[in-house]
Order: C-alpha cells, then structure tokens, then sequence
C-alpha cells in the first residue's frame, strides 16, 4: 500500500491504495465521485477522461500513485455551485447526448480542446480531436455542435444528417 | 492486474539504481500508454515500476539552426505543439499529432515509444528515415542499430533512452494509413530528403517492425516524386498479415502510402 495525495476538484485527498490502483478507481471506489465512468477499460472510449495538471488524460490507463502530487478534476468539479460549466451547459442546449455514458469524458475532452485551441477550433478539428472518445447514441454531430458552440467557433455550414 | 511496487525517482542515477535493485524484474514506467494496459490485461507483471515523469533529465526540447534534440520525457504532445519543431521540421510534429488521440498524447512519451518498439510505432519510421541518434544513460546508437527485431532494441537491461537527436532535412513528411479501428498504423511512411539523398522509413506493414525501403530509397534519390516508386514492387515475405489486411494488401499499401508521403512532403 502507498500513500496519495492528490488535488481532486481543489481539494487536497489523501487515501491508501495499492499501488495497481487505477486512477478511475480511486476516484470512483475511494472518493465516491462516480462521475467519472469505465466504459471500455482499454483506452478507447474515453468515458473516463479527467484532466491532470489542466490536461485531458484516460484515467483507466493511470494509475493512482501516478497522480499523487498532482491535481486532477473529474466531471463534478467544473460547474460554479448550480451554474453549469459553458461546455455542460451547451451540451444541454444542442442535445448532445442521448443516454449519457459517453458524456463525462466527452466534455472533460471538449474543455481540453477548447483551453488549446479556443475559438479558432473547426469542425473537422473537433472530429479529429474526438477520436478518443466514443458515443455509441448521437452520431456526434450534436456533439460537435456542442462544442463549436461553447468555443464560441462558426458553426458548419451545412451537416450531413439534416 | 497484479499487485508491483512504484518506485519514483527524480534523477536518472536514482532510476538506474531502483532498476538494478530489481534486476530485470522492474521495468520503467514512462507515459504508460503501453505498459499499463499490458499489465491489466497480465500479460506483463512486472515486480516494480520505475516512474520516470519526474527525473528532469528527460525534459527539454532543444532547437539550435538544423539541430533538433528532444527529451525521452517529453510528450507526443509536446512535441506535436511545438513551435520550433514546426518550423524546422513540420513533418516530425506532424508525425506526433498523428499518434494516438489527445489524451495519449499527453502521456505518452518519445522514450517509452521508442524503447517498446511496437511493430505499429511511429516514432521508429521518422528516426530510420532521419538518421537520427538515440541517447542512453550510457551511450549513443544510430537509428538502424537500435531498432533490432519485433519489440526488440539494443537497449540493455536498466538502459534509459534519455534523448533522440537528428537535424532537420529539406524536406520530409509522414503519411500513415490508420486501421479504421485501432487508429495504429496499417502502414505509416516517412520520407526524408537531404539534397539528392532520400530515405525511406516504413512502420506498422512490416512483421520485424520498422524498416527502410531502400528500392524506394534509391528511385527517390534520383526522382524526388511520387512516380519514381510506380515501377517498384514491395515483397510480401516480410510484411504482417492478420485479419487486418493480408501481406500482399500491406505489401501494395506502404506503395501507395509512400506516394502519398512524397506527395506531402513537396508540399511542405
């Protein structure tokens, strides 16, 4: 067992852990902040995107003594008390979600995106950069919506499915 | 997964020393983009990983004229966004922001990916085609020395590649056919041309892991243009068939991919 410390959502955690201890589990297991989810376990879907030090990572394929020292925020920690993060609050607005599994780490990924490329971002730059990130409900165009939207980037011109 | 022990030292000395301590048991843990799904799949278990995120001996991307060095701790990342990279050698960050998806790319790092040597790697095309030198704690080897076999280097027991060192072509660029699943390379090409000499680095289409194409090669040195590799076959016997795309499917892809990657390269 190692002792953790880490910053999650600006609160200093400390906990005991295995040190084959997933980052995702001790979120999820030892915080109780199921926001963040385990869809593939593989490193392909990105259900279980969090940023560490201000970047998107896969945090089933981080282990937790890897994030000790460091901060990390889940999903629960970018919303300002009741009023939605502008990422959350335009995947509301465009609907870009159905079930909501995949959601979590689609918008962990889209502030990412957004905090590197701002409102230069494009569609064809918000499709590649989801390559991560998998939804098997919407057919991401509500999803790109979302996020052109929240960067305040033009919207495409035309979109196929409409 | 099986239980380890995490070491994580915050010089290379101190690295080298953890891994002498677990004789070949221990194994360096760089972005872990590799490491760690292999281990929660078992299929490696090592006694101690060695975080090597915190030894500042691998930080750093050095641009001097032509001259490019670039930390073995550095992310694909890092170098996929960086500006001096770009400006000399737009092909190499090009070739980084193809790796993986944004999220890797902020873990995953030069060294680990050099030193696991996936048949399917990147990286490895860029260093044979750049005659770059990859640097240890102990020594230097020329690309074409290190990269030895499938997932096999010269890289001794405890060795950490610290650095890779190249200058900067004329010309190059990077062409890679994804899987539509995966997003690994089916086949990635990079050309590199200085003067009248080009080289040819191809992964992920062969079984032994990057290789040179020196038929392409000589036809490039003497027409730097796509059609110069028309008159070429690609033999089968060396290249990856699975259920993917069969040898003579890959044999006729890294063609058509290094047509491309001529195409791009005079673009840039």
């Amino acid at each position: 067992m190692t002792d953790v410390t880490i910053t999650v959502n600006g609160r200093e955690m400390k906990g005991s852990v295995e040190n084959r201890t997933l980052l995702v589990q001790f979120l999820r297991e030892h915080l109780g902040l199921t926001g963040t989810h385990v869809g593939c376990d593989t490193s392909q879907c990105g259900a279980c995107v969090v940023h560490l030090d201000g970047k998107a990572v896969k945090s089933c394929t981080m282990l937790a003594v890897q994030a000790s020292g460091s901060s990390v925020t889940t999903i629960e920690g970018i919303a300002e008390g009741q009023e939605l993060h502008p990422v959350q609050a335009a995947f509301r607005e465009h609907h870009g979600l159905q079930c909501g599994y995949c959601t979590p780490g689609m918008i962990m990924t889209a502030v990412d995106m957004i905090n590197r490329h701002g409102s230069s971002l494009d569609e064809e730059t918000v499709r590649e950069e989801l390559d991560g990130n998998i939804c098997r409900c919407t057919g991401y165009h509500n999803i790109v919506k979302a996020i052109l939207s929240a960067a305040g980037a033009a919207q495409p011109q035309a979109v196929a499915a409409e | 997964m099986y239980e380890t022990k995490y070491h994580r030292p915050v010089s290379l000395p101190q690295a080298a020393k953890f891994a002498a301590d677990h004789g070949d048991e221990g194994k360096y843990l760089a972005g872990g983009m590799t490491l760690i799904p292999t281990m929660k799949q078992r299929l490696a278990a090592p006694e101690a990983l060695i975080d090597l995120r915190h030894v500042p001996g691998l930080k750093g991307i050095k641009v001097e004229g032509k001259s490019i060095v670039i930390g073995g701790g550095m992310t694909h990342s890092d170098v996929a966004m960086s500006d001096e990279i770009k400006s000399v050698c737009p092909g190499f960050a090009d070739l980084a922001g193809l790796i993986g998806d944004p999220a890797v790319r902020h873990m995953g790092t030069v060294g680990g990916s050099v030193a696991n040597f996936d048949p399917a790697a990147d990286y490895p095309a860029a260093l044979l085609a750049l005659g770059a030198t990859i640097r240890t704690n102990q020594r230097e080897i020329a690309a074409d020395d290190f990269f030895v076999g499938l997932f096999e280097t010269a890289l001794e027991d405890g060795e950490i590649v610290t650095k890779i060192a190249f200058e900067a072509p004329d010309a190059c660029a990077y062409e890679k056919f994804r899987n539509p699943a995966s997003r690994y390379a089916m086949c990635g090409v990079f050309v590199a041309r200085r003067g009248g000499d080009v080289k040819v680095g191809v992964t992920g289409a062969g079984s032994e892991g990057a290789f040179h194409w020196s038929e392409a090669e000589q036809a490039l040195s003497s027409n730097f243009a796509p059609e110069a590799v028309d008159g070429l076959t690609m033999p089968q016997d060396n290249m990856m068939s699975d259920i993917h795309g069969s040898s003579a499917y890959r044999a006729n892809l890294v063609k058509v991919v290094t047509k491309r990657a001529v195409k791009k390269a005079l673009g840039h």
